[in-house]
């Protein structure tokens, strides 16, 4: 297949504007803003690494993945943006071919998926939601005995274990067992580990999640170092923060159905699209009614007003002289798209 | 369904290898510790009943009694070492260290890392066994070079418990359930087996059970050669042993993949 003509599937699957931001890497995109688009096609970009069809999978009569279809294209980084009970563990566990789905098809780096998952895994590293590094040895012999799961030998994997350690920042502890170190050391070294076999597809499944500000910034600097080396990253969270900041393209999923997809910009925009003032401060049924008329939609939690509104001036000269209150003026996040997806109560 | 056991099966004959280093590794911080754990139960109760019981029962079988009861308890340590590693040990693994799920990301599959696991397992019943063997061979109460015999014999039995422990470590929810195990299953099969007095004292209908348990097919091999007798029926005894090792691998291993890989 040519060039053009692997172009033209990915266009197929993707779309105009997912395909668009893939053609520009991430990292270039964080420092030139999103609009700098290039004129020719990377060729990490020229491949389809995970493709997900209309897979569906049950425990008994509850469906986890319900007619799940997404594509992931090799060198992206691709959120599953969920809140707990979405599927998002079991995608990644069907992805590995350590569940079988029950319908729909699955392919990774090109090979069907659970049928060869042995071979697909050839390629992968796995960062897991708990940890499950060995407690008793160290921080180097787990990075060797990782190793020889994947036939190295100890001369392979003491080849790369200095470079893994420099990755994971552990170079001083590497001879320090695993439970002397810090949660965000350890979530390094389930990192580096999951990079001994230098696989192409890293999944990472919630790598923040129970981790202190400072590691989690951690964390994510090493996942975009990762990224400019051309990995392709597929990321399961519910930490919206983390999928707008990290993430090329994302698929909100709910109760295992994917219910949008797109770069984190062209949801908000598509979904949101314009500014959203927090009123709070006084009592929520009477804002509702003042600044109704110049808003979008409202939506009330609690005592705090979300006014999605075109101009956010006349909301603020509406309420002007109203003592007490608190406007908060702030772009759109995937948050508020999250929320108006899933359906939390809202006034249009 | 087919198909995923298929794949749940060991990927080749090497593989598992990797299983049983990382246990090895992990043991060898600890081993002297718990060799001397593992030495200190069996040897007590060689040397207690041995030589207390010894003063009333006389010759047994023409040997004296420790020198009948050091082949039991020979079987009787690698059946329990084996079963600790496989029950305690290795469900930890599973379950609470999540150690097999880090396994299951790479190149390792599931009947890989069961086969590593029953090996390494039956690797420290061999080690537990051996160590009794050379004690009691030292002491005089077996024969040299014959009780050299009884170290693959060891091996096997080894295997078989590992085998057998696997299948209820696959079925257990909790550490609770190998209590059960342990009381209804191993603690009468030690009595039956002929492991502490002579298995033809029995009422017959206890015989004809004892027949069908691997214990007592270990201590008829292990036995004669340590007492450096002609040992009879040497392939039913092996063949019987190794169906014990093989049938519950394969179940433990469907079980296991249910468990784990729903």
């Amino acid at each position: 297949m040519s060039q053009d003509q692997k172009h033209q599937v990915l266009k197929r699957k993707l779309g105009p504007e997912e395909l668009r931001r893939l053609e520009t890497p991430a990292i270039e995109r964080e420092s030139h803003g999103q609009t700098s688009a290039k004129s020719s096609v990377p060729d990490s970009a020229s491949t389809v690494a995970v493709d997900f069809a209309g897979v569906t999978k049950s425990y008994g009569n509850k469906v986890v993945v319900d007619e799940l279809s997404f594509s992931v294209a090799s060198g992206e980084c691709f959120g599953l943006l969920g809140p707990n009970g979405a599927g998002k563990s079991t995608i990644a566990r069907m992805l590995l071919g350590m569940t079988c789905p029950d319908a729909g098809a699955i392919t990774v780096l090109g090979v069907p998926v659970p049928a060869r998952a042995r071979l697909a895994r050839r390629g992968i590293g796995v960062v897991p939601q708990f940890d499950n590094l060995d407690q008793e040895l160290t921080v180097r012999e787990n990075l060797l005995v990782f190793g020889r799961y994947f036939g190295m030998s100890t001369r392979q994997s003491e080849a790369v274990i200095p470079s893994l350690l420099e990755f994971a920042r552990l170079e001083r502890k590497a001879d320090a067992r695993v439970s002397e170190l810090s949660g965000g050391m350890k979530r390094c070294l389930t990192m580096a580990r999951a990079l001994i076999n230098d696989p192409q597809l890293i999944v990472m499944d919630e790598p923040t999640t129970g981790l202190d500000p400072h590691a989690r910034h951690l964390i994510w600097e090493r996942l975009r170092a990762l990224l400019t080396r051309g990995k392709t990253i597929i990321l399961t969270t519910h930490f919206m923060e983390e999928a707008e900041r990290l993430c090329d393209r994302l698929c909100v999923l709910e109760k295992g159905r994917n219910i949008a997809e797109g770069g984190p910009q062209a949801l908000i925009d598509e979904h949101i699209g314009c500014q959203v003032m927090e009123i709070y401060g006084g009592d929520p049924h009477e804002l509702l009614s003042l600044v109704k008329p110049h808003s979008q939609r409202i939506e009330v939690s609690g005592e705090t007003l979300y006014c999605y509104a075109p101009d956010p001036d006349q909301v603020r000269t509406q309420l002007q002289g109203r003592a007490g209150l608190r406007l908060l003026l702030r772009p759109a996040n995937l948050e508020d798209v999250f929320l108006r997806l899933t359906g939390r109560e809202m006034e249009e | 369904m087919i198909e995923g056991f298929a794949a749940a099966l060991p990927a080749n004959a090497w593989n598992w290898v990797a299983v049983w280093r990382r246990n090895y590794l992990a043991w060898k911080k600890v081993s002297l510790v718990t060799i001397l754990g593992n030495l200190a139960d069996p040897m007590i109760y060689l040397f207690g009943l041995g030589t207390g019981l010894g003063i009333m029962v006389g010759r047994v079988d023409g040997a004296s009694y420790i020198a009948f009861l050091a082949a039991g308890m020979v079987a009787v340590s690698a059946m329990t070492a084996s079963t600790m590693e496989t029950l305690y040990a290795a469900f930890a693994r599973m379950h609470s260290q999540r150690t097999w799920e880090a396994m299951l990301y790479t190149h390792v599959t599931l009947g890989d890392i069961v086969l590593g696991e029953l090996a390494w397992a039956a690797t420290k019943a061999f080690l537990a066994g051996t160590a009794i063997t050379i004690v009691t061979a030292t002491l005089g109460y077996a024969a040299w070079p014959s009780v050299l015999y009884a170290l693959p014999i060891i091996a096997l039995t080894g295997c078989v418990f590992a085998s057998l422990a696997m299948v209820v470590t696959a079925l257990s929810p909790s550490y609770d359930y190998f209590v059960f195990y342990q009381t209804l299953v191993l603690t009468p099969m030690m009595f039956l087996s002929g492991a502490v007095f002579p298995s033809d004292q029995l009422p017959h209908a206890f015989q004809q059970i004892a027949r069908c348990m691997p214990l007592s097919h270990a201590i008829d091999l292990i036995r004669p050669v340590m007492l450096d007798r002609p040992i009879g029926g040497i392939a039913l005894h092996v063949g019987v042993l190794g169906l014990y090792a093989l049938l519950p691998f394969f179940l433990s291993m469907a079980l296991l993949r249910r468990r784990l890989m729903r």
